[in-house]
C-alpha cells in the first residue's frame, strides 16, 4: 500500500489561511490501513479545526467525507454536488489523491493534510517499511524475492557493497543489507548458485528517469 | 463508604479504558466538557492486557492536540486505581474539579456562546 504520515496540524491551518469554508476530504484504501487519511483522521482533524477557529473566534464550517477512493473517477463524483458548497479541500488521501481531486474539482483549492512516505507494508501496527520504488522492471524473481531497489541505499543490483558489515548498511546500523537478506534467502531456497549471475543493465527509464510514466492497457480499455 | 464526591462530573461508563477513542475526548471539548479525565484500572492490572496503557498514549496525543488548537492540554488527564479503591476515585475527582477549576470553563464553550 501507498504509507503516509499525518501533517502536523500546524501545517495545515496554515495551508488554509483565510478561507471559510472546508472540506475534509478522507480516503478508505491505503491511508485508512496507515492511520493517516482514514474515516477516523478526518474527524479528528475536522474536530481539531473546529476547536482552533472558534478558538480563534473566527467562524469557519468544517466538514467532514471520506471517499472509498480519491485515486478513481467514480468515487471522487460523489462529492460534486457538494463541491460548491466549500471553498477549499483538505485531501488527507496521499498525494495521488490529492492531485486527482484538484484536477477534478480545477477551481477549488486543494491541500494536502498527510506526508506521502512510500509503497510499504506494515510490519506491525504503528511501523511501515518501505518495499517497492515502483521501478517499473521488476526483478524479485532474481533476487529472491526481496528488492535491492527499493531497500539498499544504493540501489547496486550485484551484492553487497562494501558498506555492508555484520548484515547492516552503513548508512544505519538498524538498517540491514538488503544484499545480506538476498543471500540468506537464496540459500534457504538453494538458488546460491543464481547469486554468481552477473544482472544484466537495468533499463532506468522505466523509473523516474523516463519522466512521468502511464500504463496503457487497450485490453482493458472501453 | 457513602463518599461524596464533585456532582458537576458527568460518568461515561466504558467496558475499558481501552475504549475511549481520541475522538470521544476531542467531542466532548468541542460540545463544551471543561475537563476529561479517564480512571482505568492500575498498570499491570488490565483484564484486557493493555486497555488502559492504549488509554494512557490516547489520552498523551489529545493533550499534544488539545494544546496546538489552543484549549490547553491540562484539560485532559489518565488516573488509575482499583475497583476497591472508592475513596481514590473521590479524591481523584476532586482534585481534577479543582484543577479545571482554576483553569476556567473551556474556552471553545465561551466563544460558541459569545457567537
Amino acid at each position: 500500500m501507498i504509507v503516509a504520515d499525518k501533517k502536523p496540524i500546524e501545517e495545515i491551518i496554515e495551508e488554509l489561511g483565510a478561507h471559510e469554508k472546508i472540506l475534509i476530504l478522507g480516503c478508505n484504501e491505503c491511508v485508512t490501513v496507515c492511520e493517516a487519511g482514514g474515516k477516523k483522521e478526518v474527524g479528528i482533524l475536522a474536530s481539531a479545526l473546529r476547536m482552533y477557529f472558534l478558538n480563534q473566534e473566527r467562524d469557519v464550517k468544517i466538514d467532514e467525507e471520506t471517499l472509498q477512493r480519491q485515486c478513481d473517477h467514480e468515487y471522487l463524483e460523489e462529492i460534486r454536488d457538494k463541491v460548491d458548497q466549500y471553498d477549499a479541500i483538505v485531501s488527507i488521501a496521499c498525494g495521488v489523491g490529492v492531485q486527482f481531486t484538484a484536477e477534478k474539482y480545477f477551481s477549488t483549492p486543494v491541500y494536502p493534510g498527510v506526508n506521502t512516505c512510500f509503497m510499504g507494508a506494515t510490519e506491525e501496527r504503528g511501523l511501515w517499511t518501505e518495499r517497492c520504488q515502483g521501478c517499473g522492471q521488476c526483478i524479485l524473481a532474481r533476487t529472491g524475492g526481496i528488492c535491492p531497489v527499493s531497500r539498499c541505499a544504493k540501489r547496486v543490483l550485484n551484492g553487497p557493497c562494501g558498506g555492508s558489515s555484520d548484515g547492516k548498511c552503513e548508512i544505519n546500523k538498524e538498517v540491514i543489507c538488503a544484499w545480506q537478506l538476498i543471500v540468506e534467502r537464496l540459500k534457504a531456497l538453494d538458488r546460491f548458485d543464481d547469486y554468481e549471475e552477473l544482472s544484466p543493465l537495468k533499463d532506468w527509464s522505466t523509473d523516474r528517469a523516463g519522466g512521468p510514466r502511464k500504463v496503457v492497457r487497450e485490453d482493458v480499455q472501453p | 463508604m457513602r463518599l461524596s464526591y464533585p456532582t458537576n462530573i458527568k460518568i461515561i461508563r466504558v467496558p475499558c479504558t481501552g475504549k475511549v477513542d481520541i475522538l470521544h475526548i476531542l467531542r466532548a471539548f468541542e460540545k463544551g466538557a471543561d475537563g476529561v479525565y479517564a480512571v482505568g484500572c492500575m498498570e499491570g492490572d488490565c483484564h484486557f492486557t493493555s486497555g488502559n496503557f492504549r488509554a494512557r498514549k490516547r489520552i498523551e496525543q489529545a493533550k499534544v492536540l488539545l494544546d496546538t488548537v489552543g484549549v490547553g492540554g491540562e484539560r485532559v488527564e489518565m488516573f488509575n486505581l482499583a475497583s476497591s479503591e472508592g475513596p481514590l476515585f473521590a479524591k481523584f475527582a476532586t482534585e481534577f474539579v479543582d484543577k479545571i477549576k482554576d483553569l476556567g470553563p473551556n474556552p471553545i464553550k465561551l466563544k460558541k456562546k459569545a457567537a
